[in-house]
């Protein structure tokens, strides 16, 4: 494979944050290729939130530098992250509940015989992809026509994940896509996005979670006070020695003393 | 949190599986046919009058009027907002229309577009002020309906000096503009009224629109969460507007429909009615919070009005149980509304 020679889809080195005089992010550096899984680890308050909304175009970055193909880059906004290529689904997933299935895998760029909002919906073909597009990521339902809201919450994750898939993502940003979610749920969102991997997208995965990040990561980043405890690669790190470090392995024991009895 | 793990485990988790009774019943207009086709029956059988050609002449008519107003109002509930000045509406467009004609004597048919452009005009203030304060349009449509209350009746006083216009029927022009907006025709011996071909059409293109545009797919979509609307790029702002502007241009047509017909005017039309509109929206399907609902449902709601006004009066009952039959609808299909949602609706 060439994947080594050729430039990440998205890199970031010593990058950093500050709102004015407080530091939310600092010297954080990784980089994500096709075909690759980039698990980002924190706690509450380890600086996920800014890192996700400088690689979505939400914030400027106020220190280091962030590379979109070996390029220099500056999101001007999110939408021009988007235009690059760099989709980032967020918690809510912008989903209209009500709304069937194939109306909100379109809705915004729908597909219309001509331009302008009274042009004559193409259903049939909209209806058509849909299908075919879930059902490349194992997505097997019966009924595009349903609403949304009647999915669980793992598939609607997964119908936003293959919504910005198919609208020309290269990479996509998971903000927490399994922290709502119950085991099994979470086990479908995991094997989406393993099937992402596989069509060749980078995936950025945020999650607090160690046990969703190990199985699917091939990459991990620890954050923690809006500083990067280091990125290891899934041969260099046990999944013990992950929920270890993430929690703060000597705070956690020292924790387990106080409370022993 | 974890309850999403208590699905029943012999159901393959990836497909969500929907009953048939709830597939029927996402439907947004099946309550108002079954209910429509239950009122005819019984005011067909229990009085001579209703099924005779005089009489479903009337209460289509009746219907007509009402439908075309519950039409524009269901899709702006749909997109997630109300209107209550579209009653006072229908009477503040008839004001102009009768005042420039026959006070001033301009032609009826440059009236008739002031009259239009002033009611749009109203519409999209409606909806820029909604949009732009975030204040509910509950709030901002009362106060444009009181306004237009109290100019119809403080202006057609300081013009006319009494509470209505008249003389329609002398000003130049008036027969050849009546041919659309107050004709009959002679259909199954019925002398059916031109509104009602004007509620047909209305409501097959709002179900065109609604089901088949972008726009239609807009409505739905800021209705339903604006939030996500707009983080997927639908223009909020315009599709918002240009629904105020709907119920607002409905509001003149049928103004026009009901100055045609009478060539008389009183001050206070349309007063009162605003809530009948959203009553028969509602009893059609549409979900007060938006994002939910149908044309054709909004069409039937009306046509269940249009009937019961009418047939309480061919059954010679004292009509104000009318408006006790209208409360016990209105929360029978709140009730239903309420059942579609827990099936067919959101999970969390």
């Amino acid at each position: 494979m060439s994947l080594t020679t050729a430039p990440p889809i998205l890199e970031v080195r010593g990058i950093g944050k500050s709102y004015g005089s407080i530091i939310a992010l600092s010297d954080v550096s990784t980089s994500v290729n096709v075909g690759e899984v980039v698990c980002v680890l924190g706690d509450n308050g380890a600086g996920k939130s800014t890192f996700i909304k400088i690689l979505a175009g939400a914030h400027d970055y106020s220190s280091g530098e962030l590379f979109l193909y070996g390029q220099p880059k500056r999101f001007t906004s999110p939408r021009d992250a988007l235009d690059s290529g760099i989709a980032t689904v967020y918690q809510d997933l912008a989903v209209v509940a009500l709304m069937p299935v194939w109306r909100n895998f379109f809705l915004g760029s729908e597909l219309s015989t001509a331009g302008g909002p009274f042009a004559r919906l193409r259903v049939k073909e909209m209806k058509a992809v849909t299908t075919s597009e879930l059902q490349k990521m194992g997505i097997d339902l019966r009924d595009v026509d349903q609403p949304i809201g009647t999915l669980s919450g793992g598939e609607r994750q997964s119908v936003a994940i293959a919504r910005a898939v198919y609208f020309g993502a290269k990479a996509v940003i998971l903000d927490e896509p399994t922290s709502a979610l119950g085991v099994k749920q979470a086990g479908v969102v995991l094997r989406y996005v393993a099937r992402a991997r596989d069509q060749g997208l980078g995936v950025v995965f945020i999650t607090h979670n160690p046990h969703h990040a190990y199985p699917v990561g091939d990459k991990f980043l620890l954050l923690k006070r809006g500083t990067s405890l280091g990125q290891f690669t899934k041969s260099e790190i046990s999944i013990a020695e992950l929920t270890g470090l993430m929690a703060g392995g000597a705070e956690l024991e020292a924790l387990a003393h106080e409370l022993e009895r | 949190m974890t309850t999403a793990t208590a699905a029943p485990p012999a159901k393959d988790e990836r497909v969500a599986t929907t009953h048939p009774l709830v597939l029927l019943l996402r439907r947004p207009e099946v309550g108002a046919l079954v209910a429509a086709l239950g009122i005819f029956a019984y005011f067909s059988l229990t009085t001579t009058s209703f099924l005779s050609a005089a009489g479903a002449a009337t209460w289509l008519y009746s219907a007509s009027l009402f439908g075309i107003m519950a039409v524009a109002v269901a899709m702006l509930m749909i997109g997630g907002e109300f209107d209550l000045s579209a009653g006072a509406m229908t009477g503040t467009t008839g004001l102009l229309v009768g005042a420039f004609t026959t006070q001033w004597g301009m032609n009826i048919v440059l009236a008739m577009a002031i009259a239009l452009a002033v009611a749009l005009a109203v519409g999209a203030f409606n909806g820029i002020v909604v949009i732009k304060t975030g204040l509910p349009s509950f709030i901002v449509t009362l106060g444009t309906f009181f306004i237009l209350q109290g100019v119809n009746l403080a202006g057609t006083k300081l013009v006319t000096g009494q509470v209505a216009i008249q003389g329609m029927s002398a000003v130049p022009g008036f027969d050849a503009v009546r041919v659309y907006f107050g004709s009959s025709i002679p259909l199954l011996g019925m002398n059916l009224k031109v509104s009602v071909l004007w509620w047909i059409a209305i409501t097959a293109v709002a179900t065109w629109i609604l089901l088949r545009t972008r726009f239609g797919n807009w409505i739905f979509a800021v209705g339903g969460q604006q939030q996500s609307a707009r983080q997927t790029g639908v223009p909020v702002l315009r599709t918002k507007i240009g629904l105020f502007m709907g119920t607002a241009g409905a509001g003149w047509l049928v103004g026009m429909l009901s100055l045609f017909d009478v060539a008389t005017v009183q001050a206070t039309t349309g007063i009162g009615q605003e809530f009948i509109y959203i009553i028969c929206a509602v009893v059609g399907g549409c979900l007060l919070s938006g994002g939910f609902g149908s044309a054709i449902g909004a069409a039937l709601g009306a046509l269940i009005y249009g009937m019961t006004l009418q047939g309480i009066v061919f059954a010679q009952w004292d009509n104000n149980w009318l408006k006790a039959f209208l409360g016990g609808m209105l929360l029978l299909a709140v009730l239903v509304n309420l059942y579609v949602r827990r099936q067919a609706g959101v999970r969390e």
